[in-house]
This record gives C-alpha cells, structure tokens and sequence, in this order.
C-alpha cells in the first residue's frame, strides 16, 4: 500500500502560477503541498524575459525591495525589419525604473525560487524533484488527489490545482485540454548571452539596474511569430517565438532563426563579443481567449499555461502575470470552496467569475482577435518589408530628382509588396479595433 | 518566404554541439520518450527532425527515425508536430531529473 498524505490542497508545478495558489491558501490557513517534477522551482521553466509587476502589488507589498531582478525595464523598443532594413518605435520612461516600477528582466530559476519562497514562508509545503504522475478520481469521478513517481506516494485533498505548465498532464487525463493540438502553441527559443555589465549599458544607452525589453517582427523567414532581446545584469536574452505547425512545415531549424536575428546588422553591433551561456526552448499556449479550456471540474482548477494563459498580441507580450494572478485567484477560490463544503465543479466556479472580472481574463477577452491579426501573412511576411521601404522613401534624400509625396509612396511600396491599400487601412482599422 | 536575413542558413559560429554543452542536463536512467520506429517509416513529413529544438531526432536510412531521450528539453513540440497517433510516447522524467535550466 502506497503511502497517502492528506492535505487542504494539492498544488502540482512550483511555477508563478503554483506558487501564487500555494500562497493564497497557506495564507487562508489551509494545509496545501506544493508538488514541484524539478530539483527546484523554475528549473524546467525558460520565458522571454520581462515579468510586469503591478499583480503583485497586493500579493507581496513593496515586491520589488526583495524581488530576484535583473534590471527594470526603461526602454521598449519594438522593431520591424527585413533583412537589411529595421525601423523602430523606441519608447523610455525613467518613471519605470524606479519605485512602483513597470516590469523587470528576471531569470525563472531565481524569480520562481523566490514566489515559491513565499508560499513556503506562509507554511506551504514544498515537494521537488517529484513527478505528479497522473490524477486519482473516486467512483463519481471526482479529482481527490495526485500519485506520484515519489515510492508511489499519493498526495490526497478535495482540490487540485493544476499549474502543470503547457503540456499538463493533468488538465489532459481530466479531459480540458486536447492532446496536442500544435495550432494553439508556438516555440520559443532562446539564447542568454554572456555580455560585461558596462558593454549593456553603453550599447543599449541604460544606467546600472536600468534595462532595455525589444520585440522584432519580421525576422522569422516568414514563419508566423517575432524575436526578441532583452537586457539581464550581465547577459542579454535573445530568441524568436514561432507558431509550432508553421515551424514544422517550414523545415527551419529554430536555432537558425536565432542565429538570423544575431547576424543581423541591427542586432550583430549590440552582440559583439558576447558567449553564449545557455540555450533553451520552451512552449507557449497562444491559442488566446476562444480556445481557452474549461479551468474547473470536480475537485480540480487549473491556472497559468496549464489554463492556456498567455497573451503574445503584438503590444501585450504576458504570460508569468496571468500565472500569478490565476494562480491566486485558484488558491482563493479553492479556500471559499473549502469553507462551503463544496468543491465540485459548481462550487469551484467562483475563479472563473473571479478571473472573468480581472485582468486574467479580461485581458484575453479584449485581445481574442489579436493573435489572428498578428499571426496574419500581410502583418508577418508583407508589412515590416513595406513599412520598412515607406521609411526608406520618405528618409531618402533624392534631390536634385524631385521625391513622391507620402501618400504617392505609401501606393507605391503597398503595390510593391502586393498589398492593396483598402487592406491596409481595413487591417489599420482591425488593429485599432482589436487594441485601441 | 520574405525577409530572409544576411546570413539566413549560415551559422553564427556555434556548432549545435556547442549549444547543447551549455545546458545542465541530469540524466536519468529511464527514457520518458519512446519513437515507434515503425509507424515512423511510414511518415512523409518527420517534422519532428527539424522542429525538435533539441534535434534529437535523426532518420535512419530505412526511413525510421533514432531517439535519444538524453539532451532532451522537455518541451513538447516533438509529440505536438507529430502526424501520427501512438509514433511518440511522451512522458516527464522521473522527479528531479531531466533537463535543468539555470538562465531561463
């Protein structure tokens, strides 16, 4: 007979999202293991870069005198470029870099370690190295705890949460998520690159502490997706996201995309003489809102990526704040389920309401279309090309030979690229619409 | 395919060898990724060979594919891309093995 330990709740994955929940529900009293398949929290996890702070303000006050960070964002720059051209719409704000702060460059071996420190601060238990290897329901089919791969040991309580990331297993066995469905997931890849502390600041134009967040569109070969650079302490974070079946239809290796974004003549001066230190690659569940599963069955929640719960829209690149918050909301919800007795489904249903009424979701709702848009061939293979030759136009200094007007130049470069102008004004409008 | 970059198909100096040297792998004793080679040989696309960040899938000369679960990031893709039912048996490493990322 496998051993059986009885908890409150069941928390399986120690990412944001497991540790906000574990969180909310020390702090509500409850008894509640954290269930973590790594050495330690973060250790399977690799994002962009940039975590944005304000959902912490009410979890963790004045988060950021005690945050692992590497450096806070002050400038956003977001880039468009062909293959000898980029044009680039660079924001900065010295309010972002100081106190409440806007977002930060953080590594997830430090960050997760560190909101899984507050969780078991608060009396959470923490598990690692310990695989949730599958769901165990009773006769009714109710979810009343995890096995695991730990001598068998099953992990018993009325609720589980799973915060199992992207691939949950466990989301799937319960029948939320399908079993792999490439279309609503894209790839990121990664390099961190070593870089000396002063070279960062001298090339990005930052201070000390003071960091630079980038997003490229139009340097993945015409596979649906964008790149990105951002600025640690003593390295820089560069990759691409691509769409996962558009990838593979490609036959690109994604490490080459990478390496097409570090050879290009924007890129390659901010790079020189840096090493890489570590490669990695992770997936992001990018079907947005409409294909967003079910988060709630008998005695189960599920938050953050397990919850399909990123947002990669263009201007919105999130993914670790709607972790925290779902995954705190879950914890709460779980607790009031706890209190009334109750944690089927029904009685689960509060976190939908919950997340339906803040930012999580309403978030998602407001951006549904924003992946079909951004994702579309005109926006990733047709308008950095345009946009990129508008700017040229417009800059190039032709005189004595006289120079078209802005609106005879936007004809012209739409025509060279194959784009009709009432497409461009109807995706112009699209995109107001969709952000505006 | 537009934009391709100067430099599109050469690479940036680092074998793939180089690359996966700098990931911290634990590596256990179980292979939590089985290929049916069989159903594999009768695969047109094999998008897991070029999608696999990883590329820890070759085809073999008789048109099956090799596996090694070893290097291996844990992330999915490969049974994601998969045409066919059952080809890949995708499971995690045993706790606290596997893939370790310290800079992710």
């Amino acid at each position: 007979m496998p051993e059986q330990i009885e908890f409150d709740a069941v928390v399986v994955g120690a990412g944001p999202a497991g540790a906000s929940a574990a969180l909310a529900l020390a702090r509500a009293g409850r008894s509640v293991v954290l269930v973590e398949r790594g050495p330690f929290p973060g250790s399977k996890n690799v994002y962009g870069g940039v975590v944005y702070g304000r959902v912490l303000d009410n979890i963790v006050p004045n988060w950021w005198e005690e945050v692992p960070v590497e450096r806070w964002v002050v400038r956003r720059s977001t880039m468009m470029m062909t293959g000898t051209q980029s044009l680039s719409v660079d924001f900065r704000s010295q309010a972002w870099g100081s106190a409440p702060y806007n977002g930060m460059t953080t590594l997830r071996s430090h960050f997760d370690a560190w909101l899984a420190g507050k969780a078991t601060d608060a009396g959470a238990r923490l598990v690692t190295s310990t695989v949730a290897t599958g769901l165990i329901q009773d006769s009714a089919g109710r979810v009343v705890g995890v096995r695991t791969d730990r001598d068998g040991a099953e992990l018993r309580a009325p609720v589980v949460i799973a915060c199992d990331g992207v691939n949950s297993f466990l989301a799937k066995e319960a029948g939320l998520l399908p079993r792999a469905e490439a279309s609503h997931h894209t790839l990121g890849v990664k390099e961190v690159l070593d870089l000396p502390p002063g070279a960062i600041n001298e090339r990005f134009g930052v201070q000390d502490h003071e960091g630079v967040d980038m997003e490229i569109l139009g340097c993945t070969r015409g596979i649906p997706g964008g790149g990105f650079l951002y600025t640690n302490a003593d390295s820089v974070s560069i990759g691409v996201v691509v769409s996962l079946p558009e990838l593979a239809a490609s036959g690109v290796r994604p490490e080459a995309l990478i390496a097409d974004l570090k050879a290009h003549p924007t890129i390659a001066p901010l790079l020189a003489g840096s090493t890489l230190r570590e490669y990695g690659a992770h997936l992001i569940p990018e079907g947005g809102y409409d294909t967003m599963p079910a988060l709630a069955a008998d005695g189960l929640l599920i938050a953050g990526d397990a919850g399909a719960m990123t947002l990669a829209a263009g201007l919105w690149l999130e993914g670790v704040n709607f972790a925290i918050g779902s995954g705190y909301a879950a914890g709460q919800a779980t607790d009031r389920a706890l209190s009334q007795g109750d944690c089927s489904a029904k009685g689960l249903a509060s976190y939908r309401a919950d997340l339906e009424g803040q930012f999580v979701l309403a978030d998602h709702k407001r951006l549904r279309k924003a992946p079909s848009l951004v994702l579309s061939e005109r926006v990733q293979q047709r308008y950095p090309g345009l946009i990129c030759d508008l700017a040229e136009g417009m800059f190039t200094v032709t005189n004595p030979t006289p120079k078209a007007g802005a609106l005879a130049l936007t004809r012209q470069m739409a025509a060279r690229h194959g784009v009709k102008l009432r497409q461009l004004a109807g995706d112009t409008l699209r995109g107001l619409r969709i952000f505006g | 395919m537009s934009a391709v970059m100067p430099g599109a198909g050469k690479w940036d100096g680092i074998s793939f060898a180089q690359r996966m040297a700098t990931v911290d792998f634990r590596i256990g004793a179980r292979a939590h990724i089985a290929v049916d080679s069989d159903i594999c040989r009768s695969c047109t696309t094999k998008a897991c060979v070029s999608a696999c960040p990883a590329n820890l899938f070759a085809p073999t000369a008789d048109g099956g594919i090799l596996f090694n679960y070893e290097e291996c990031f844990e992330c999915g893709t490969c049974y994601m891309v998969c045409n066919s039912d059952g080809a890949i048996t995708w499971t995690y490493p045993d706790g606290g093995h596997g893939v370790v990322f310290h800079h992710g």
